[in-house]
């Protein structure tokens, strides 16, 4: 038992479910089918949620956090950057070794999917998956090009913003996260009724990923940086707990 | 006063229509990237305990299929241990525990072919029923899901699971419970909305 993982126990804080996007969303059409009506039953964290998977670095490939390169060997097309950043807990804490997958339209918008119909065309060289493990101090970094905007059927116009959707673990089930990264002065983002799921202007901020040119790399790259943020623990010694547990 | 200098939570965004793209490339037709999806399966060749399958769909509101749901499950091996952090110790080495499941692109039926889990303490120390824990993303949820799987032939757990008695409506404790439908073999529908809609937590 290292320290870390003793550390790494505590109870999950409580989901600001105010500050997350709320299941029924009209604006959002398909969420109106898609939401329970129900109220969620309130449990807390137990065990189950306290507890999750655990990856290790040998799964990882060499090119895994590189989209540019990763797909034929040949690079992709389009505007490079790097998206780089931490995963912390709410306390503020480095989250190591935990996973993070990143998937993305090509430059042009269209996904390597066999739904998307768009009519811009695929990268040959481009597949637009992408996952690596944080560091020690919860750094993570991908190389790859900014996805174009697409347009998709919601309102008769609705163009999503430009953004790369994000899956994390964190050390316990009730971490996990999905959401998406938005860049830095894209027009589209106050438009989006995806974007607009999200109530309050400060959550909306906390997915845009501002440029970051200390990153950014002379006549090579640009950078982004986003951090994320998953669930905290609490860390009191005076939980309600049976000992042994 | 001193400032509570605690960071907010990243916000969720739906996984949207291509989430297989990222989470699993190859069986979406994407190979050559990884060489294996993850979270095929939760559970090796030697795991002890019960061999089951659990088949099902998930549902929305106007009684479709969804054939882009996806939902990862994270369960405990057959003593009730669960893999990797558990405080208590270490579980069955051929339980990874984790899984990812997605809807077939064409039917929307999902198969979950794992061991059934022992049962793993409530914080108060009494034991829940056996459960396999569900987090379900598709186009259109905002905030993923979070559920339980039970089982409808564990009466004696079930009755005294501190989870699933926690649930005010009775008659919505079936909505978590998977039938059992041969030796090992059990169904269980995601109803997200409406009639018979699942329970889901806020844990």
């Amino acid at each position: 038992m290292t320290l870390s993982n003793s550390i790494d126990r505590g109870p999950l804080f409580f989901r600001d479910r105010d500050w997350h996007p709320a299941a029924y969303t009209p604006g959002y059409k398909t969420s109106m089918t898609r939401a329970p009506f129900r109220p969620l039953v309130s449990l807390g964290s137990t065990l189950s949620e306290e507890t999750g998977p655990a990856f290790g670095h040998s799964m990882i490939g060499e090119l895994d956090n590189n989209l540019i390169m990763n797909f034929t060997g040949q690079p992709a097309i389009g505007e490079r950057i790097i998206m780089h950043g931490r995963v912390l807990d709410e306390n503020g804490r480095g989250v190591p070794n935990t996973l993070v997958e990143i998937w993305q339209a090509n430059a042009g918008g269209r996904y390597r999917h066999k739904k998307d119909g768009y009519q811009a065309p695929l990268d040959p060289n481009f597949g637009g998956c992408g996952r690596t493990l944080t560091g020690p101090d919860g750094a993570y970094e991908f190389l790859t090009v900014r996805p174009g905007a697409y347009p998709w059927p919601n309102h008769v116009n609705s163009w999503r913003p430009m953004h790369i959707h994000i899956s994390v673990f964190g050390s316990g089930f009730g971490q996990r996260l999905i959401t998406q990264m938005y860049f830095e002065g894209d027009p589209l983002i106050a438009k989006c009724p995806i974007v607009n799921t999200i109530g309050q202007e400060n959550a909306i901020e906390a997915l845009v990923a501002p440029l970051d040119m200390n990153r950014a790399i002379p006549m090579d790259c640009l950078a982004y940086k986003f951090d994320i943020v998953l669930r905290g623990r609490r860390q009191s010694f005076f939980e309600n707990r049976t000992e042994g547990l | 006063m001193q400032k509570l200098d605690y960071l907010k939570e990243t916000p969720s965004q739906t996984a949207g229509p291509y989430v297989h793209i990222g989470l699993t490339p190859n069986a979406l037709g994407i190979p050559g990237i990884y060489p294996v999806d993850l979270g095929r399966s939760p559970v090796r060749d030697g795991a002890r305990g019960e061999r089951i399958t659990i088949t099902g769909r998930v549902i929305d509101g106007a009684g479709m299929v969804l054939r882009d749901a996806l939902f990862e499950t994270w369960q405990a091996d057959a003593d009730g241990i669960y893999p990797g952090n558990d405080p208590r110790g270490a579980a069955d080495p051929n339980v990874t525990g984790w899984a990812r499941v997605a809807a077939d692109f064409d039917t929307g039926i999902w198969r979950l072919d794992t061991i059934k889990p022992g049962r793993v303490p409530f914080p108060d120390g009494r034991p829940m029923a056996p459960h396999i824990n569900v987090w379900l993303v598709a186009r259109g949820v905002n905030l993923g899901l979070q559920t339980r799987i039970c089982f409808d032939d564990e009466e004696q757990a079930n009755a005294e699971c501190p989870v699933l008695t926690r649930i005010e409506h009775k008659a919505r404790i079936p909505t978590l419970l998977a039938k059992k439908t041969g030796p090992g073999e059990y169904s269980f529908d995601f109803r997200l909305q409406g009639e018979d809609e699942t329970v889901f937590f806020d844990i």
